[in-house]
């Protein structure tokens, strides 16, 4: 396993739960809570044989609720914490993820999606939970969501997802999906050396100065672990700047302006796209996860009639990026979105184009991946 | 590029099969390989199969169109299968569990008793491992080197010798048939 037993650098064949899971232990995640539901479980299994060579603490919980509550308790002792789940569990931690975004606690939150609503499909893939990833806790928030299309990816984007969190002070989505999640594919692990996750905002002042609220100019406010005798007070309750509940319109504002501007503000730091022959296109798919992967097919079939049709490809799906979209949207003539849902980003797709192109959607309800057949089906009939 | 997909029921170790080669072809050939699988929620006894690409440039789409290769080691995965497999394809059988169809030169075919050959050796288990040795003979599609030293990475020390052994006795059967056929 080497010297550095945290990073296993080289070239691995790797599914992408255990991609996953080694990105987090790469990216420093030293806590993992949470209670194992199919098809994320091999996430967790893997966490757990893999923390005890690295230091970490693995705890197996009741149910989600508990371990989306302790994955926030050990983010404020100290540590990069993440649980991992899919949809029936994601929504039972919704209670929590917004407790998280309230209190700016700093996590990654794994879903690989698999059928709903409810029970759904247990073993087969979606994309259903992706609304509920904007919009799933009550209340006004914004929050930051990633889907992987490969391994590498999961790798990869697993340690970006911690790197926001602990930048934005966010709770971070990763949204998988069971054939990313089960797919085995070449994962090349870099050097110790050249990981360079981005740590804690610690506060460094003086100890009666510190409020925990109280943002820097970028809109984040710095962090101190709890016990370290720093008087401070963390409440879900709407807080001012210590921390303090104070139950008016005025605090309000200034309490949920700033969970919602520090990522709006900040939204084309944090979005990541991945163009693929884009310069030319008249047709463009917008697509995530697994669904972008299929659509490649249909692109090649697309091009090899002599359509130009190219990807947007959504690394990052939330904030929504709508800059590039709005500009994307002005070249092409039509953009086509394909996801394994009955319509969810899509809406949001609709929403920013705002009529500047045209729009189609291409559904799937789940349980398999789209024929690559369909979405070429919706390249050409937006040429017509 | 090269589709192959390895079929049969849960327990012969068909995901295991993908795996190595899949590895063999990544980690030891320099090549592209995406493994992606599908099984009932049973652990033993239910369809299972793995569809692997092997691919000198980067694999974009990661699913199987029609197969270049189908490894059956099930009646029921060859009925359900052998449909799919590419004119001219490559049709590996498991001789003592299917009972081929006449494909009257569409594909061609080979058949090795890869369960009684791991019989043989002490333990039904290894019928995956001749099965490899076996495939990789016939087809080619990863360097035996490759496959020896996914297998050893793969499979813990103890049990590395009766599987190195069974995956020889693959590879022989498979390069005497490949004799007799030229």
């Amino acid at each position: 396993m080497g010297e550095n037993r945290a990073i296993l650098t080289g070239v691995h064949f790797w599914d992408g739960d255990y991609a996953c899971a080694e990105g987090a232990i790469a990216a420093g995640c030293r806590f993992f809570a949470g209670y194992p539901i199919t098809p994320s479980t091999e996430i967790a299994e893997r966490i757990a044989q893999r923390f005890p060579l690295v230091g970490g603490t693995f705890i197996q919980m009741e149910d989600e609720l508990a371990s989306m509550a302790a994955v926030l308790g050990a983010a404020w002792a100290g540590t990069k914490a993440m649980t991992v789940t899919s949809g029936p569990g994601f929504s039972l931690m919704q209670e929590n993820i917004g407790l998280g975004a309230m209190t700016e606690t700093p996590c990654v939150v794994v879903d690989v999606q698999r059928g709903g609503p409810s029970t759904g499909l247990p073993t087969l893939t979606g994309q259903q939970d992706m609304m509920q990833a904007r919009w799933g806790s009550h209340g006004d928030y914004e929050i930051i969501a990633l889907s992987p299309s490969s391994p590498q990816e999961c790798f990869d984007l697993t340690i970006t997802c911690f790197d926001l969190s602990e930048k934005y002070r966010v709770p971070v989505l990763f949204m998988m999906d069971e054939c990313v999640g089960h797919m085995t594919e070449r994962v090349v692990v870099p050097e110790a050396e050249r990981v360079k996750p981005v740590s804690r905002r610690w506060y460094r002042g003086p100890k009666n100065a510190y409020r925990p609220f109280k943002p820097d100019p970028d809109g984040v406010p710095p962090m101190v672990r709890a016990g370290q005798d720093y008087r401070i007070h963390i409440t879900g309750l709407t807080h001012d700047e210590r921390g303090y509940p104070v139950i008016n319109a005025e605090c309000q504002h200034w309490c949920v302006t700033r969970l919602v501007n520090k990522i709006r503000d900040n939204a084309e730091k944090i979005v990541m796209l991945d163009e693929y022959q884009v310069e030319d296109a008249e047709v463009l798919v917008v697509a995530y996860g697994i669904s972008a992967r299929v659509a490649f097919r249909a692109i090649e079939e697309a091009r090899s009639r002599g359509i130009r049709a190219g990807m947007l490809r959504l690394i990052t799906v939330w904030p929504f990026p709508e800059r590039r979209v709005r500009e994307l949207a002005a070249q092409v003539k039509a953009m086509v979105m394909p996801e394994i849902n009955l319509g969810q980003v899509y809406l949001e797709l609709e929403r920013v184009v705002a009529g500047r192109c045209r729009t189609r959607h291409v559904p799937h309800c789940g349980g398999w991946v789209h024929d690559p057949k369909d979405i070429f089906e919706a390249i050409m009939e937006c040429t017509r | 590029m090269q589709e192959i997909k390895l079929s049969g029921f849960g327990g012969q170790g068909i995901i295991m099969m993908g795996m190595i080669l899949g590895k063999a072809a990544t980690l030891y050939d320099n090549k592209y390989a995406t493994l992606t699988q599908s099984f009932g929620p049973e652990a033993r006894g239910g369809a299972c199969s793995a569809q692997l690409i092997i691919s000198e440039t980067r694999i974009l789409y990661p699913y199987l169109t029609a197969p270049d290769i189908l490894v059956a080691m099930s009646q029921e995965a060859y009925e359900k299968f052998e449909p799919t497999l590419k004119d001219g394809g490559v049709l590996i059988l498991e001789q003592n569990l299917v009972k081929p169809h006449n494909h009257e030169g569409r594909v061609r075919e080979f058949a090795i008793p890869a369960t009684r050959i791991a019989e043989s050796l002490g333990n039904r288990m290894f019928a995956n491992m001749v099965m490899l040795g076996f495939v990789c003979a016939v087809t080619g599609i990863v360097p035996k080197e490759a496959l020896i030293k996914a297998v050893k990475d793969t499979l813990p020390a103890r049990v590395l010798e009766k599987n190195l052994t069974a995956l020889e006795q693959g590879y022989q059967q498979g390069m005497a048939q490949l004799e007799q056929k030229r």
